[in-house]
């Protein structure tokens, strides 16, 4: 059918097909998908798999959790012996030290 | 006993904090407040990236002792093109890197293979063992310090080149630039290591919440 169409009407017939991607791919892609470094074209091919694919959808929203979750890790506080150590130190250096 | 650290994030800025630009200023001028509170904004967190390095506590001390001391010299040529944060981590990463034992243990590339296991898929590539639900779970009902707590120890078991970008990028949340240059790798190479090391993480946040009773 889609044969016989594109030979009757070949001004019809647009670019060669980029196949879709699979959800394997997918997974690979994810974090040139964050960082903004998929082409254009790509890009839409990852949009197109994504708005059908629940399972990558999940999986796309995991690694936005798992990020923000460790953007919320605290440093621990100064201890006082590391403060008086690095006060020590400061002033042994102005003093040319 | 009461949790130590305090109720409010360093993002969170508490109205009359200093930059720190304005610090250094006081710095150079000589004083001592100044390098003071500098040490209490950037010390934990430059502890925390000495740690990933070198393989205890005391030698990850000692070389942000090194590090303070190396920024107090070289203050003067400190030309503020990157924040004092990002220049300060690439001080500490030069100095742990010769001190570092940690890391000379670890392979220099990264390791190959598919970040999601290939059984996880069925032979057209889509999934067979789809992700299992853990957000819900994080979000509401885990307890944060506990929460906190499992994903310093998961953080810990990523390999080092890995676990120090995903420190940088995602945990001190410098730009990928800066990671880069504190780490002097190129720009692909920091986008592989962050992929696997990301990818690890949540895999092992899987492992340990998915799957749970709804």
């Amino acid at each position: 059918m889609r044969i016989w169409f594109s030979q009757a009407f070949p001004w019809l017939r647009t670019r060669p097909r980029v196949p879709d991607l699979v959800c394997q791919q997918v997974v690979e892609l994810v974090t040139d998908y964050l960082e903004g470094a998929l082409s254009p074209a790509d890009q839409r091919r990852f949009d197109k798999h994504l708005a059908g694919c629940p399972h990558c959808t999940e999986y796309l929203a995991q690694m936005r959790e798992t990020i923000r979750l460790a953007g919320r890790l605290t440093p621990e506080d100064l201890t006082p012996a590391m403060r008086t150590d690095l006060t020590d130190l400061y002033r042994q250096w102005r003093a040319g030290g | 006993m009461v949790d130590p650290r305090p109720a409010y994030r360093e993002g969170a800025t508490l109205p009359a904090m200093e930059s720190d630009g304005e610090l250094l200023r006081r710095l150079r001028a000589g004083d001592e407040r100044a390098f003071v509170t500098l040490v209490e904004r950037h010390n934990g967190a430059m502890l925390r990236l000495a740690l990933s390095f070198v393989p205890s506590r005391a030698v990850a001390e000692e070389v942000v002792q090194d590090t303070w001391l190396a920024a107090l010299r070289g203050l003067a040529a400190f030309e503020g093109r990157s924040s004092l944060k990002t220049w300060l981590f690439s001080i500490l990463v030069n100095r742990a890197r010769t001190t570092g034992v940690r890391e000379a243990r670890s392979v220099p590339v990264a390791d190959a293979g598919p970040v999601v296991d290939a059984s996880r898929f069925g032979p057209d590539g889509a999934w067979a063992e789809p992700p299992e639900q853990w957000i819900e779970e994080a979000e509401n009902r885990i307890d944060a310090v506990k929460l906190a707590e499992l994903l310093r120890v998961l953080l810990d078991t990523l390999p080092a080149r890995q676990r120090e970008v995903v420190l940088l990028r995602d945990v001190e949340e410098l730009s990928s630039a800066d990671v880069c240059q504190v780490l002097s790798i190129s720009e692909a190479n920091q986008r592989v290591l962050l992929h696997r090391g990301r990818a690890k993480l949540r895999q092992a946040l899987e492992s340990e919440l998915g799957g749970a009773v709804r």
